[in-house]
This record gives structure tokens, C-alpha cells and sequence, in this order.
């Protein structure tokens, strides 16, 4: 268990600028997700933590000791990479022992703790398997166990999950998370999935072109985004923006969720929209709609709540302290 | 899906098929059973009639010391150029494969080598360790080694196996360099990441994930050694000193061509007909079958 700080780090491939500053104090056991879209530099972040890559500039201390010069194998991390990365030509125990047999652990120790993880995972009945004879659901599991055996401070995430197919995702979700917990080891989790993002996360940092918009939990990031692009980018369906000048506010724009719009009578809304097309999901239905000025509107309501025709128009209500204001530079606004 | 094509009759198979079918049979089956069928004779101290003797030759061969040395040269001269070529190339590919920048330039030079025919780089070497006149055997003799691969055996085996091996390295270069390509960055990262440095990578992780293309140069590099140095023996020593460097194709050469015993010659030419087919079958054995884990 340690703690990780990140002090205004930068990034630069040559002469092209991939991170611009970003800062973090991780807590001891706490569970951080990096989520952002492709190519804002999230695994780069990850990777300069795991000493992969160099940092340019700024300082990265795990346990308040400097790592920005030490080598990979000295900072006592352990990480799952995208496409597991297992050493194909051993056994699952062997890649599970790996590490523990560079660290010249006594034998039984060795097997005692590959024991236990296999258990905790499930792998009992694949140790003796190569990596192309498992499914990749259990790849991932001898991934988590390799890391899991070294007993590391920190444990880092690339995207482990992408690679599985929905149900698993969940599945694999919910164990990452229970194991997490139940071993308490501070996390660095990577993911461009924002339900990912927001069932795992004690804090999130959503990330966007190599700035960190905004860092805080979850339901906080949820309620209260900071950018327009942070507003935009967690939520599904995503937040409706409407244009500030058509509804006599001094804002470039204004942010509503689509929840938290209501249907009116034509005239009675704030404004008026035409229904284009609804999405019945069952429980749930989602109606899409287009105003005059082309943008376009989200609403969601219950299953059961009737539903206009498309074409029809319906004025579009909602309640003042769910609108979030935004400037030109998509930087939030006061209230007001 | 494996994918077939299939002819309606036979002629259009059997016409496509001719040109290679007399190549074959022009080049190699009628060569290979005049040396069959020659290997069965002994000509006379004349040249001008041959008496049949059955086995007689093979049974010579092998109880002939000469031959017998000559395949223990073999056995040497081929594991050295293997294991020069070998090394020097993997020791190279791993440098290259470092390298981010200036990859490309730093290939393309290593790849030149391959492109000089084996007699012509035999003259290269032979120039600059010439006895006289060399650059490499001048400054030998600056630091107090006298340099005289004409004399000394094992000089001039030395020579022989740099030079046959130096163009063959940039061959071994490019298929080492692929096959440490083909290893994903990630597992070697993990790796780095469980605490293995730089050589323990390379003997647990790096070693074994090449080992497909490591035996698959073994057998190709021993072929070579076998049979494709001829240019090189021949425009350097001639086999000699004292036939410290006859290796087996070599003498074919010299007790056929220039000792015109044709018999025996013919009967080595059976020999290595057998080495060739025993190599091909463990490339097909092992080869086709690439995945090793
Ligand atoms: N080795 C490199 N050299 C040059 N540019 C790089 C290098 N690695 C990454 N980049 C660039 O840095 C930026 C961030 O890349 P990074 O891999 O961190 O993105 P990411 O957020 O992880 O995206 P994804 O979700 O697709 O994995 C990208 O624009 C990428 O092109
Ligand atoms: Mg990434």
C-alpha cells in the first residue's frame, strides 16, 4: 500500500507535447480511474508512472520517494496491460511465479502465494495450461494473479477489460473491484469507458488532450462538471447542449441531462423542439429531438410514459438547478 | 479454408508442369544418377576404360583417414560459421532492435554483405590477410604475430570461417531482427516490470520466443556451410595446408577434378547426396511445424 503523487507532469515525444500538467495526490488504497477519450494521453500518464516511458518534466513520487529515475522493477508496481501481455511459452503458474523466482523467494513461499491468488481468481484448474489453450476471460484472470502475487504498492491498469466482450466486462468489473478492495492496494486504473470509469472510481481524472479537466468521485464529476467537455463526455446518453442566445442567457452555452428534461405543451417549454425519432429501451425510453437551430436533444423518461409522434413538436421544460452554464472556451460559469 | 485449384483434365497440368520436370530432370535426377552409376566404377590408370567394383569405392572412402579428417574438418568448419554467424547476427539484431532512430540506415549497411558472391568476399579476406601485402596480417605483425594462414592450419581454418560467415550474417541479421520484432513490446515490459533486467529478459523471455527462428537458421546456416562455401575454400587456400581445410564438397572437387579419380569422387557426391536428404528431412520434421510453445 503506498501513496502516488503526481506533481504538474508533462509529457513530450520530440518535439510533440502529449501531456500538459497534471496533478494528483493518491491516497493510500484508493482506487483512481484515468478516463478520457483515444489519444489524450492516458496511457502515456500510466506509463510514466510504471517508469515505461521517461517523464519530461514534473515529479512522480510513490510512498513520498522520487521514482522519475528509477528503473520499472524498482518502484514495487505491478501492471495489467491491454492485451495481458503473458509470457506465452510458460504455464500459467510459471507466469504467476515469474516475478517471485527474479525476487529469489524461498520455493514454498513461491507456491503458497500462487496458491492463494489461483484461489482467489479461480485458476485452480489451468496452472499447468500455456496462455493459448485459456479463454481470453482467463488470460485477464492470470494477468490480475501476476500482479497480484507480488504483493506490489501499486497496482496499474491499461484498459483490462477492452478486450472482453460485454457480459464478461461486467463480470470482470465487479471481481476487479471486490478484489481491490478486499486487498486494499492503492490503484491506477486506465479505461475510455465511462461506465468503467464510474462504478470502479473512489475518484476519477477525466482527461482531455493531455489536461486533466477535472479530478473528484464520481457522482461529483456527474453532478457538477467543471468543462463543457467533462459534461459532455460522462453521461449516457450525453448531455444535451443547447445554444445560451436562444434562451436569453449570457452563455455560449447551457447543459442540461437528458433525464432531467421535461415535455410541456408546444409554446408552455422554454423552448420548442420536433420530435425526430424515440428509442423505446423497455425500461426506459429515449426521445430525440431537433430544435431550430439544428441542435440536437435528449430526453429520457420512464417506459411507461407516453410517447408523441415523431414529427409533433413538444416544448422542452426543466427545472433551473439542473442547467450548468458554459463559456466560449467550454469553461463553466456561475450560476445565474 | 485452404484454398485449391482444380484442373478438369490432365494436359493443362501436365503443361504447366513440363518446364520444371526437365529442369529437374536435366540439372538434377540425370547428374545425380550419373554419379550413382559412376560411383560403381574405378577407371583405369589410362582414363580409358572404367572397371566395375560394386561398392568398392564407398568401402575405400571410408576406410581412407584422408576422408575421415576431411569429415571432421567438416564437422569444425560448420559448427564455427554456425556459431559466428549465429552470434554475431542475434548480437546485432539485438542492438538494431533497440534502436529507434537510424534503424533503417543501420540495416541496409548490414545487409550489403549478402549481396557479395562467396568467391569474390574470399578474395576480400585473402587481400587483406594476404601474407605479404595485407592490411590485418601488417598490423599483426606490428603487435609481434606472424601471420601465415599459408603454413598454419588452424590460421587458415580460421580465415576460411570468417570469411564464409561474415556475408552470411546479415542473412541470420534479418530474420533474427524480424523474429525479435515479432515479440510484442508488452510482455518484455511486463517482464522488466516482475524485475528482470536486461540479460535475464534474454535468457527467460526474449531466447526461448526465438527459438523457431533460431533452429530454423541452425538448419539453414549448416546447409551452407556444407555446400555453399566452396567459392570461398577454393580462392583462399584450395583446401590446404595440408588439407586443414578440405571439407567434404572440397574434395569432391579435388580428387574428382583435379585428382581424376572419378569413382570416388562420384562416390562422395552418393555421401553428401544422403547428408542433404538426412538435413532436409529434419527442416521438414521441425520447420513445418514452427510453433514450439
Ligand atoms: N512513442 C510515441 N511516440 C510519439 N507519440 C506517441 C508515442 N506514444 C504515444 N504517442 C502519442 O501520444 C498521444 C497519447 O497517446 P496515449 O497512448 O497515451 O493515448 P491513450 O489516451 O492511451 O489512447 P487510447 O485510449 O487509444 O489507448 C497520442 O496522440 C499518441 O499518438
Ligand atoms: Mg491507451
Amino acid at each position: 500500500m503506498a501513496t502516488i503523487k503526481l506533481d504538474n507532469i508533462h509529457k513530450s515525444f520530440g518535439k510533440t507535447k502529449v501531456i500538459h500538467g497534471v496533478s494528483i495526490d493518491v491516497k493510500e488504497g484508493e482506487f483512481i480511474v484515468i478516463v478520457g477519450p483515444s489519444g489524450c494521453g492516458k496511457s502515456t500518464l500510466l506509463r510514466m508512472v510504471a517508469g515505461l516511458e521517461t517523464v519530461s518534466e514534473g515529479e512522480i513520487r510513490i510512498d513520498d520517494r522520487r521514482v522519475n529515475e528509477a528503473e520499472p522493477m524498482d518502484r514495487d508496481i505491478a501492471m495489467v496491460f491491454q492485451n495481458y501481455a503473458l509470457y506465452p511459452h510458460m504455464s500459467v503458474f510459471d507466469n504467476m511465479a515469474y516475478g517471485l523466482k527474479i525476487a529469489r523467494l524461498p520455493r514454498a513461499e513461491i507456491e503458497d502465494r500462487v496458491a492463494t491468488a489461483a484461489k482467489m481468481l479461480q485458476l485452480e484448474p489451468y496452472l499447468a495450461r500455456k496462455p493459448r489453450e485459456l479463454s481470453g476471460g482467463q488470460r485477464q484472470r492470470v494477468a490480475m494473479g501476476r500482479a497480484i502475487v507480488r504483493k506490489p504498492a501499486a497496482f496499474l491498469f491499461d484498459e483490462p477489460l477492452s478486450n472482453l466482450d460485454a457480459k464478461l466486462r461486467v463480470q470482470m468489473r465487479l471481481e476487479i473491484k471486490a478484489l481491490q478492495k478486499e486487498l486494499g492496494i492503492t490503484s491506477l486504473y486506465v479505461t475510455h469507458d465511462q461506465i468503467e470509469a464510474m462504478t470502479l472510481a473512489d475518484r476519477m481524472i477525466v482527461m482531455n488532450a493531455g489536461r486533466a479537466d477535472q479530478i473528484g468521485a464520481p457522482l461529483e464529476v456527474y453532478a457538477n462538471p467543471q468543462t463543457a467537455f467533462v459534461a459532455g463526455f460522462i453521461g449516457s446518453p450525453a448531455t444535451n447542449f443547447l445554444p445560451g442566445a436562444d434562451l436569453g442567457v449570457q452563455a455560449q452555452s447551457l447543459a442540461v441531462r437528458p433525464e432531467h428534461m421535461e415535455l410541456a405543451a408546444p409554446g408552455k417549454g422554454r423552448i420548442d423542439a420536433t420530435l425526430t425519432f424515440a428509442e423505446a429501451l423497455g425500461a426506459e425510453t429515449l426521445l430525440h429531438f431537433r430544435l431550430a437551430s439544428g441542435d440536437v436533444v435528449t430526453t429520457r423518461q420512464d417506459g411507461t410514459a407516453p410517447v408523441p409522434a415523431p414529427g409533433s413538436t413538444a416544448g422542452l421544460n426543466w427545472s433551473e438547478d439542473h442547467q450548468i452554464l458554459f463559456d466560449g472556451n467550454g469553461m463553466r460559469l456561475p450560476a445565474g | 479454408m485452404e484454398k485449391r485449384v482444380t484442373f478438369k483434365g490432365w494436359l493443362l497440368p501436365l503443361i504447366l508442369l513440363t518446364p520444371q520436370i526437365i529442369v529437374s530432370a536435366v540439372f538434377f535426377f540425370y547428374p545425380a544418377g550419373q554419379a550413382v552409376w559412376q560411383s560403381l566404377f574405378i577407371p583405369d590408370p589410362f582414363g580409358l576404360r572404367s572397371q566395375f567394383v560394386g561398392l568398392g569405392n564407398f568401402e575405400y572412402l571410408l576406410g581412407d583417414p584422408y576422408y575421415r579428417a576431411s569429415f571432421v574438418t567438416t564437422a569444425i568448419f560448420s559448427i564455427l560459421v554456425t556459431v559466428v554467424s549465429m552470434g554475431m547476427a542475434l548480437w546485432l539484431a539485438l542492438l538494431a532492435d533497440r534502436l529507434i532512430k537510424g534503424s533503417g540506415v543501420y540495416r541496409t549497411l548490414l545487409i550489403w554483405p549478402y549481396a557479395v558472391a562467396p568467391a569474390v568476399a574470399g578474395v576480400l579476406w585473402l587481400f587483406m590477410f594476404n601474407t605479404r601485402v595485407g592490411v590485418v596480417s601488417w598490423y599483426l605483425g606490428l603487435l609481434g604475430y606472424d601471420w601465415n594462414h599459408v603454413l598454419n592450419g588452424s590460421e587458415a581454418m580460421g580465415l576460411v570461417v570468417v570469411a564464409s560467415s561474415w556475408g552470411r550474417i546479415s542473412y541470420n541479421f534479418l530474420f533474427f531482427l524480424a523474429g525479435l520484432q515479432a515479440i510484442p513490446r508488452s510482455v518484455i515490459e511486463a517482464a522488466a516490470i516482475d524485475g528482470a533486467h536486461f540479460w535475464t529478459r534474454f535468457r527467460t523471455i526474449v531466447f526461448p520466443l526465438l527459438s523457431p527462428t533460431t533452429f530454423f537458421l541452425l538448419v539453414v546456416n549448416v546447409v551452407y556451410a556444407f555446400f555453399e562455401t566452396f567459392g570461398v575454400i577454393h580462392t583462399i587456400t584450395g583446401g590446404g595446408p595440408q588439407q586443414s581445410t578440405t571439407i567434404l564438397v572440397y574434395k569432391v572437387f579435388s580428387d574428382g577434378f583435379v585428382g581424376q579419380d572419378l569413382g570416388s569422387s562420384a562416390a562422395q557426391s552418393v555421401i553428401l547426396l544422403f547428408v542433404v536428404g538426412i538435413l532436409t528431412v529434419v527442416q521438414f520434421k521441425f520447420i513445418e511445424r514452427r510453433v514450439h510453445y
